[in-house]
């Protein structure tokens, strides 16, 4: 049953995101190209679209997988999915704040996830980036992508770089040197 | 303290600015949520937003999403919650269903379609920051080096699900972080 296995996907998926944002991405990837929901090449087309409208990755990929596999209740299911480990979680954790905070099981558990999220970050970069370049014809073009690429990780990383305009200025940039 | 009560739908609608103007997610998101909660509504006191963002990066999902819930649940219970929630997820969904629904036409656009060729390289310098940025804060022991890298391969090679490496993480550190707390202690 589709509504089932993208509810439990995203659900899962939701449950597993821990440091917000870019941490997520491997498992959305393992998730729907594991299911055969999308190619990686499409995987790589909801990352840029989640990046150019407002929201959480986690809600957008959602939504746009939810609606390419099952249309309208899908889309809706795979989102309400995706964040109703956080509504559950913040409920019980609200009441036991000042203590969980303290706990020093929870507070070494956070440690040792931290470096693990930063790890994943860097294998979907990897990962986002071989799909890329997969699809990415011609010698000229592969050149500009990772010219492009480079220079964002640069500005954004070490110039602090607003990404929003990072990213309008590379949709420019495509509209004049991609063919 | 006091704070100043709010109806359902006044937490769906600053909830609902608040999705409608993140991009980039995270603590990009920072600043808007903490105008809107402390000095737009007067709902949070100024030091409690340091609380309510360590709690939001504490349990599992996106930060703008936790922040909603934990405001929420503080003015009016399990339906605010929902209300807030609803309205941080609400923008988000209708734009991806716009997109989603007209998504052939962009592909079959030829000036769209250079674009997001664009979009897409800058993606990966993107993630590579976020990657960048999250190992400088992380990998400052040889835990952490270890971590990061074994967390980093077994991705890649696509051999362990995800959801394995970040139990194993979360494990690694109650043990290695608690044995030598252990330790200090006697």
């Amino acid at each position: 049953m589709i509504f089932w296995k993208l509810f439990f996907s995203f659900f899962k998926i939701g449950m597993f995101t821990i440091g917000g944002g870019y941490a997520m991405l491997a498992l959305i990837q393992q998730e729907i190209i594991g299911h055969g929901w999308m190619t990686p090449e499409e995987f790589v087309d909801v990352v840029g679209i989640a990046e150019i409208t407002p929201g959480p990755i986690a809600i957008n990929s959602a939504t746009f997988v939810g609606f390419r596999t099952a249309g309208i209740v899908g889309a809706l299911l795979s989102s309400l999915a995706v964040v109703l480990p956080s509504l559950i979680c913040v409920s019980i954790v609200t009441r036991v704040w000042e203590r969980y905070k303290q706990a020093r099981l929870v507070q070494n558990m956070f440690a040792g996830l931290r470096p693990v999220v930063a790890g994943l970050v860097a294998a979907a970069a990897v990962l986002i980036a071989l799909a890329t370049f997969r699809y990415v014809e011609g010698y000229l073009s592969q050149l500009w992508t990772a010219l492009i690429a480079g220079a964002t990780f640069y500005v954004v990383a070490f110039r602090k770089w607003d990404p929003i305009k990072v990213l309008v200025g590379a949709a420019v940039l495509g509209l004049l040197i991609f063919r | 303290m006091q704070q100043k009560s709010a109806s359902l739908w006044q937490l769906f609608s600053a909830f609902f600015r608040i999705g409608a103007f993140t991009f980039g997610g995270g603590l990009a998101m920072l600043p808007l949520i903490e105008r809107e909660v402390v000095d737009v509504q007067g709902w949070v006191e100024k030091d409690e937003i340091l609380d309510i963002v360590a709690l939001s990066q504490s349990v599992p999902g996106a930060i703008a999403v936790n922040c909603s819930i934990f405001i929420g649940l503080r003015l009016r219970g399990l339906p605010g919650a929902i209300a807030a929630l609803l309205g941080a997820i609400t923008p988000s969904i209708v734009i991806i269903l716009i997109i989603a629904h007209f998504f052939a036409q962009f592909q079959s656009n030829p000036f769209l379609l250079r674009a997001f060729s664009g979009v897409k390289a800058a993606v990966i310098g993107l993630v590579a920051a976020a990657a960048f940025r999250a190992g400088r804060n992380t990998v400052v022991n040889r835990y952490g080096l270890v971590a990061a890298a074994c967390a980093f391969a077994l991705s890649v090679s696509g051999l362990v699900p995800i959801v394995w490496i970040i139990i194993l993480g979360g494990l690694g550190g109650i043990i290695y972080f608690g044995r030598g707390q252990g330790g200090e202690a006697r």
